[in-house]
């Protein structure tokens, strides 16, 4: 699917909540758990992104054209973001990404997620991911 | 409990009769800052509308309205803190600037190398960080009182430490964090025996704790406004009139002279001293709306009703804790004198999502280190989700705030 299409499908995932916020971050947490750990060895300080509450990292994986991300947080609501981010992201090529123009957040009610960098590493984790892509483009 | 009417009292609060994320507002974030009644935000509307003028200069009408607004503020302070005098009280922007004025001006003329500041372990950082500066400057020493797990003060080795060149103890009424009673008392006493002057941090001692400055023999207290019911952007420095009468100016500027030459400048007299330049004249006036606010309820009944609701939070959460079988929550700060603030952490979950969660339910808590990041250091933990409550809360909102853990907690 391309990151449109996922990111149309979170949409609908999350439409069926309408504006229950707390069941929204319930279930944030269980798409958080879902995500597969980390190779423990990429959890270094070098592939942290900081926020002030929540710490993220992030680990990139080039293969045949095409990005790979391993990622984990701190704070379970952090990390179900994160996941979501991965599902767009994951397997799509550099210029793939960095042309895409993220509308789910808002869509899914999360934009104070990404409205203050200082409380989450969310924002931070976007520039990220696109800084990775970037480097690779230009290469 | 049952002598105030709670309902008038939050009818007096129109911030909150809200609904947030669909639930109505449980505001339990009021050692952060007070939501401010009607009279105060009345106060300050009618100052612009109708008051409006620069204090102490002119000959006109309003100016000489204001400037009497304005001086009839001081005199609250004073009396709600039973200063000696009125002049004792100088305005600043908040408790920050009150340390940093003394930091900046008594120890700038007194503190010498080899010098003792002594500061307790459960400081905020604006209590931590300008004793730090001047210790630097001067080569003075800075000497932290160690604190029990429960959150007081380890009082023997504040014994320890107090000795002929302890010059200044800067000590902390209540912990923001702990919500932790310190015995100034007793502090200030031992201090005096050894010549040393006692600054009192008294940010969250506003309308939680009597205060009587006399009494105490206080040497410096500092206060902020927004944190009793009063605007943001003003605060109280007290001091002993001797006290600042030997102190240098702070900032310079209008106001703090009596004549200027290029030749040499004298300073005005105390407070005019150390309130250089135009002040925040509208939100000192309406401060005193909030000190009254204060005063017609009473301290005692205040400190009553918010003792009831931390007890309740308290209770709340010892019984979910053995619903569960197991500590999944943790207290920290179970000192046995305290302010109504009850830190907590839950096993496995982090401050953060507690603190989303809740908000998801309309309840405003505030979530990390609280300013306060070597005692954080002290429990090993990053930061804890902190309720403190204040006048306008319920019994019910506590009841939610319960159930809401209880949720997160099975979830
Ligand atoms: C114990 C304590 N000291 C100092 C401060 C600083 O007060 P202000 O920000 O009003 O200057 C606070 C405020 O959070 C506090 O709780």
């Amino acid at each position: 699917m391309t990151s449109i299409e996922l990111q149309n499908e979170i949409i609908d995932d999350f439409s069926l909540f309408e504006d229950d916020l707390e069941s929204k971050l319930f279930y944030l947490m269980d798409l958080g758990k879902k995500l597969p750990d980390m190779n423990t060895a990429h959890k270094s300080d070098e592939f942290i992104v900081k926020g002030c509450q929540s710490k993220v990292w992030l680990y990139p994986i080039y293969n045949e054209g095409k990005l790979y991300f391993e990622a984990d947080s701190n704070t379970e609501i952090t990390k179900g973001l994160v996941s979501l981010l991965v599902r767009i992201w994951n397997g799509k090529t550099p210029k793939e990404i960095l042309d895409t123009e993220l509308y789910f957040i808002e869509k899914i009610g999360m934009s104070r997620m990404i409205g203050s960098q200082r409380s989450n590493g969310f924002t931070s984790m976007i520039k990220q991911m696109k800084m990775y892509a970037f480097a690779l483009v230009k290469e | 409990m049952s002598s105030i009417n709670l309902q008038n009292i939050r009818n007096l609060f129109p911030i909150l009769h809200q609904e947030v994320n669909n639930f109505p507002l449980i505001y339990l974030d009021n050692a952060a800052t007070t939501q401010k009644p009607l009279q105060v935000i009345e106060a300050l509307q009618s100052y612009y509308k109708f008051d409006n003028a620069n204090i102490h200069r002119g000959a006109h009408t309003l100016a000489d309205r204001s400037t009497g607004m304005f001086e009839a503020t001081r005199k609250a302070v004073q009396q709600f803190i039973h200063a000696a005098e009125a002049e004792e009280c100088i305005f600043t922007k908040g408790v920050t600037e009150s340390i940093n004025l003394v930091a900046q001006t008594w120890c700038k003329k007194f503190i010498n190398k080899g010098d003792e500041i002594i500061i307790t372990h459960m400081e905020h950082h604006s209590n931590i960080v300008p004793w730090q500066l001047i210790c630097e400057e001067k080569e003075a020493i800075l000497k932290v009182i160690p604190i029990h797990t429960n959150g007081t003060l380890d009082m023997e080795v504040f014994y320890q430490l107090l000795s002929d060149q302890t010059k200044l103890i800067s000590c902390v009424w209540a912990s923001n964090a702990l919500g932790t009673i310190n015995p100034i008392e007793e502090i200030i006493r031992a201090a005096h025996a050894k010549n040393a002057i006692v600054f009192i941090d008294g940010a969250q001692a506003g309308s939680h704790i009597e205060i009587d400055v006399q009494r105490l023999d206080i040497d410096f207290l500092a206060l902020s406004s927004h944190k009793l019911y009063g605007p943001t952007g003003v605060g109280v420095l007290y001091g002993k009139r001797k006290l600042l009468e030997a102190m240098p100016p702070y900032q310079s500027g209008g106001e703090m002279i009596r004549e200027v030459s290029f030749e040499k400048t004298t300073f005005n007299d105390i407070p005019f001293k150390f309130e250089a330049g135009t002040p925040n004249i509208a939100d000192v006036i309406a401060f005193k709306f909030a000190l009254d606010f204060v005063n017609e309820l009473g301290k005692t009944k205040i400190i009553a009703h918010e003792h009831a609701l931390l007890n309740q939070f308290v209770s709340g959460v010892k019984s979910l804790n053995s619903s569960f079988g197991s500590d999944e929550i943790e207290l920290i700060g179970t000192a046995e004198e305290k302010v109504a603030v009850q830190s907590f952490v839950i096993h496995n979950k982090h401050h953060f999502d507690i603190g989303l969660m809740l908000d998801a339910r309309g309840i405003a808590v505030r979530t990390g280190h609280h300013c306060t990041q070597p005692l954080m250091n002290f429990y090993n933990i990053e930061g804890t989700v902190r309720a403190s409550f204040a006048i306008y809360n319920t019994i019910e909102e506590v009841d939610a705030l319960v159930e809401a853990i209880k949720k997160i907690i099975k979830k």
